[in-house]
């Protein structure tokens, strides 16, 4: 991984993404250390996620890097009309690496290959999130105490959710059983069911959440988001087919636990937040360590 | 009509080669793809031929000029049909057909409009790819949506 950016989940094998996990348990346990020290992380969101921001700056510098760069678009020489190639080769001369976020999708690839510094992709458009992936992946584990032989129930908008791709996709390593809840105009794409169906898997598809519950080892919520509908009519239909309440949980199993990439709106209740299965606050944390564990891969610092 | 008359429609040429079996409507992007609006050599071309096996046909004659393999299958996407002759001193020395390659790049534009290759210059490239019904597909090297026969577009 020494030098390689990280653009799609696809550029990781099981074995590395199993290495990131390893290595973000190893900084969970310690998380302020120096391995960053001397070095540079250039951030460029040429759009706001404060919570994806926010997550990377605080794994920089707990381990003691710094961290140059905008918040958003607006306020950098892009509002200018700069194209993103001389962005990225200008920040390159004052960073040793470059996490960036862009509403357009192929710009993390691209940039990628006109950049001297190794990229992450903290979000292209629609397309990749491999960070969250990476981090979905970890809670996971970290829960269920293996990622082998679960079964994983995807709710909400599968057609446009990107984390639902990524994670999909990644899990086909590991002999998921799949369950797809979702209206039926936002199924997931044949596209990612390609890649469960050529890894051999069983999936099931479902309209109504209430029958698979109590099946399921995770739960992994979706807000069906407005911006990636083409058609405003197609969203005012979808947009609260789904929530799920305490009183839903009853006969489910132990082990569950109930995974969201947040925000949440209204998909989850809050009477869910107290049970001791909701698990998306401490899912957020763990981006932290999942974070160091890329940058300290990626500059080969550990 | 005879084979005599049938060949004076589009003149022969005695060095070069000539694109054969081309689906009629796609004789201009073929031209295109392969960059013969800029040759400085001669190029014939025909149009709504007649053709025992196609129906209609067209067919390209280029004087002094023979393709490299990967050149020439860029044509596959429009004209997988199409069957290519090379001529020198009036005898055909090859025979080929065009076959579909792994990679295409810079002809094809991506469908998606939020992709970079749409939104800043930057040339596109894709992978072929089949889906389970044995469909062609262009997988996007940048933005990974795929691009279906029914939607391609040339740059
Ligand atoms: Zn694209």
């Amino acid at each position: 991984m020494k030098n390689r950016s990280l653009v799609s989940i696809n550029d990781y094998s099981k074995e590395e993404i199993i290495k990131i996990l390893d290595l973000a348990e190893e900084f969970e346990k310690n998380p302020r250390q120096e391995t960053l020290k001397g070095k540079v992380i250039a951030s460029l969101f040429f759009e706001p996620s404060t919570r994806t921001r926010l997550s990377f700056e605080s794994a920089v510098q707990q381990l003691s890097g710094s961290i140059i760069g905008f918040a958003s678009a607006d306020t950098s020489s892009v509002s200018k009309g700069e194209s993103l190639k001389d962005t990225i080769l200008t920040v390159s001369n004052y960073s040793d690496l470059i996490v960036m976020r862009h509403p357009v999708e192929g710009s993390a690839r691209y940039a990628s290959e006109v950049s001297p510094v190794p990229i992450i992709n903290a979000g292209d458009g629609a397309n990749q999130h491999p960070t969250q992936c990476l981090l979905d992946l970890y809670s996971i584990r970290k829960t269920q105490g293996t990622l082998d032989n679960l079964d994983i129930t995807f709710v909400g908008d599968l057609k446009y959710g990107r984390t639902v791709h990524s994670l999909a996709i990644a899990l086909c390593h590991f002999n998921t059983r799949f369950h797809l809840v979702s209206p039926v105009e936002l199924k997931l794409p044949s596209a990612v069911k390609r890649h469960i169906k050529e890894a051999k898997l069983q999936y099931e598809q479902y309209t109504s959440l209430n029958e698979v519950i109590d099946a399921s080892d995770i739960i992994y919520m979706t807000r069906i988001q407005r911006e990636r509908f083409p058609d405003p009519l197609e969203y005012e239909k979808v947009k609260n087919v789904y929530n799920l309440n305490n009183s839903m949980l009853s006969g489910s199993k132990d082990n569950l636990r109930i995974l969201h990439p947040l925000p949440r709106v209204n998909e989850i209740s809050i009477d869910v937040d107290t049970n001791a299965k909701a698990y998306y606050f401490e899912q957020a944390l763990n981006g932290v360590y999942v974070r160091q564990a890329i940058l300290a891969s990626i500059l080969a610092l550990k | 009509m005879n084979k005599k008359r049938k060949e004076l429609i589009v003149s022969a040429i005695n060095n070069g080669t000539v694109i054969d079996h081309i689906p009629t409507e796609s004789v201009f992007q073929v031209i295109r793809i392969l960059g013969l609006d800029k040759t400085k050599n001669q190029v014939y071309f025909g149009t709504n031929l007649d053709s025992k096996k196609y129906g209609l046909k067209g067919i390209i004659k280029i004087s002094d000029t023979y393709f490299a393999n990967e050149e020439i299958n860029k044509i596959a996407l429009v004209a997988p049909s199409a069957t290519l002759i090379e001529i020198k001193d009036f005898e055909v020395v090859r025979k080929a057909n065009v076959t579909i390659p792994d990679n295409i790049e810079k002809i094809v534009k991506c469908f998606n409009p939020n992709c970079i290759t749409n939104k800043q210059e930057v040339p596109t490239r894709f992978s072929v790819i089949y889906d389970e019904n044995g469909n062609l597909k262009l997988a996007c090297h940048y933005c990974e949506k795929n691009t279906s026969k029914e939607n391609l577009t040339f740059v």
